[in-house]
């Protein structure tokens, strides 16, 4: 008789065992607001494991080079006096006092111009004709050795030529963007549609999709990551080739502004465009490693 | 009465520079409308690369394959296959993936709407209507597999042809998966061919089981037939004296008759 009893005994001792976890998602309640703010706490930490080294390396630098620059003699300027003299150009980027007088934002634009106008003409051509030597074995055969030859020519060597050709500066600075960036594009694009599994063609095939939709619904989604490899190597290249072909043709530009800066001897303003063409190429880059992240989403994670 | 798929004094050899290696010899197999067939041999006998003519994907060197007394001798939805590797197009949601092979094959019998219902009911009768809107890469490899049978499905193929379809998969997504085909034969009453190298995969599924000889130049070595009723339950059925019968001879031909010989 006193067995049950006890029995009875432990399952009322168990009730206010029960009591704390009852009480114990209230204690879950509250750490759940916290996060948010160790969430911004996290994200700034973070940042700042990125920004803060190469912004400490910069300042080192700076400090380097003013204390080299600074003496009387020095053939460059240190930094407080490209500051100085660069000032208006900085703080004014966009008059127009006429011809190549022009602040720094008309030159980098069309620069930027002559580069979106060459690009834009090299991916189409390079993915179509990477696309016709990645899929037609004698396609390859015909024009790989070719490709393989003309792709090691210097950009600026195809500039006389292009001048001889377009005679004018702005179709040819045109051409030379096109013939720079084209190769990596056609180069990557062919081997990407030689990549593509077997397995996708079967499905093709099964499905009997038309070459114009195997074209657009399989190769092309299938061989993007190698194409935007490409067209990430295209434009670092074509940015490159800008500023050599523009020093040469003249008219407004960055590679120009330089150039005539050289010539009147204003070191400074070098100095700052120089600033401006490493920042514009990396903004390029990243452009369109983003792109390819958004493009390439699916593909990549398989 | 005549043969709904009908494979014909089928050869095959492959080439590569002087040396020809003879593949298949002599295949002659039919098969009836709502049949399940399996064909089942060692790795390399040939299996797959009959599969692949059957489905247009290679060509036969001699003889041809006869699909309602009409030949085909290039891939097409009439006889979707189910890829052992599920070859989902990555880039593409579990609905594009059926959508893609439904819009070519409907274009003209069925409207915008229409289409976008018969997708559904296809990821449906697979039980993957949920994740329609998932990437390939982010479901398991038994969903995979489900959507490959679906999107195949979807192609309201004459024959349906499974490449190993449950090969790539742990034992216990393979029989549930095995489970989700016998009840969807028993619902649509497709014809299907299989190509199998489990034995209790083939006894448990198919009405016929085809035995195929070691290659080079495999031959169909013997068809034998699976007397079971359906619908089969799996755990029933491993008692069954008229399964057991069955497993036994094909393992009978596999590991006596046509034992595998390694570097054959």
């Amino acid at each position: 008789m006193s067995m049950p009893a006890i029995k009875a005994d432990a399952t009322t001792v168990a009730i206010p065992t029960a009591s704390p976890t009852a009480a114990a998602p209230v204690v879950t309640m509250t750490p759940k607001q916290a996060p948010r703010a160790e969430k911004y706490i996290k994200m700034a930490k973070e940042a700042a494991v990125r920004v803060v080294p190469p912004l400490i390396v910069l300042a080192l630098l700076m400090l380097f080079w003013e204390l080299v620059c600074r003496r009387t003699g020095s053939t460059l300027p240190p930094p407080s006096r490209v500051f100085k003299e660069t000032k208006e150009l900085i703080f004014d980027p966009f008059f127009d006092r006429g011809g190549i007088d022009k602040g720094l934002f008309w030159h980098l634009s069309a620069s930027l111009q002559r580069v979106a106008f060459g690009y834009s003409i090299a991916a189409v051509v390079g993915i179509g004709l990477g696309t016709l030597v990645g899929q037609s074995v004698w396609a390859m055969r015909g024009l790989d050795p070719l490709f393989q030859v003309l792709r090691t020519i210097p950009p600026l060597a195809w500039l006389p030529l292009s001048l001889a050709a377009f005679r004018d500066g702005q179709p040819s600075a045109i051409f030379v963007i096109f013939i720079t960036s084209v190769w990596p594009i056609i180069i990557n694009t062919a081997v990407g549609i030689r990549n593509i599994p077997q397995d996708y063609r079967n499905v093709a095939a099964v499905v009997q999709l038309n070459p114009l939709e195997f074209f657009s619904k399989i190769m092309i989604p299938a061989a993007a990551p190698y194409i935007f490899t490409g067209l990430r190597i295209g434009i670092g290249l074509s940015w490159l080739a800008i500023v050599a072909a523009e020093m040469l043709i003249g008219g407004v530009g960055i590679g120009f502004f330089i150039w005539d800066a050289w010539n009147s001897s204003h070191i400074s303003e070098i100095i700052l465009a120089l600033f401006y063409v490493g920042i514009i190429g990396f903004v390029l880059d990243r452009l369109i490693a983003g792109l390819a992240k958004i493009v390439t989403r699916g593909t990549a994670l398989n | 009465m005549h043969a709904y798929l009908k494979l014909d004094h089928i050869d095959k050899t492959f080439t590569r520079g002087n040396a020809t290696t003879e593949v298949l010899k002599d295949i002659n197999l039919t098969i009836d409308k709502g049949e399940y067939v399996s064909i089942i041999g060692h790795s390399g006998c040939g299996k797959s690369t009959l599969l692949n003519i059957v489905a247009g994907l290679t060509d036969t060197t001699q003889g041809c394959v006869l699909l309602e007394n009409r030949e085909v001798n290039s891939p097409g939805p009439d006889r979707a296959v189910v890829f052992q590797n599920h070859s989902l197009l990555p880039w593409l949601t579990v609905y594009e993936n059926v959508r893609l092979g439904v819009d070519k094959v409907f274009a003209s019998t069925k409207t915008r709407a229409e289409r976008d219902a018969w997708v559904m009911h296809n990821l449906n009768l697979v039980q993957m209507a949920h994740a329609k809107d998932k990437r390939p890469s982010e479901v398991s490899g038994g969903m995979k597999q489900r959507v490959g049978i679906a999107r195949a499905l979807a192609m309201e193929p004459k024959v349906l042809l499974l490449d190993e379809p449950f090969g790539a998969l742990d034992a216990l997504t393979r029989a549930h998966l095995q489970d989700s085909v016998m009840a969807l034969h028993q619902k649509l009453g497709n014809t299907i061919l299989m190509i199998t190298h489990d034995v209790d995969e083939a006894v448990l599924l198919s009405d016929r089981i085809v035995m195929m000889t070691n290659g080079p130049s495999a031959r169909i070595g013997e068809v034998l037939e699976v007397p079971l009723a359906r619908p089969r339950k799996r755990l029933e059925l491993a008692t069954n004296a008229g399964y057991l019968k069955c497993r036994q001879r094909v393992l009978e031909f596999l590991y006596e008759r046509h034992r595998f010989v390694e570097a054959a």
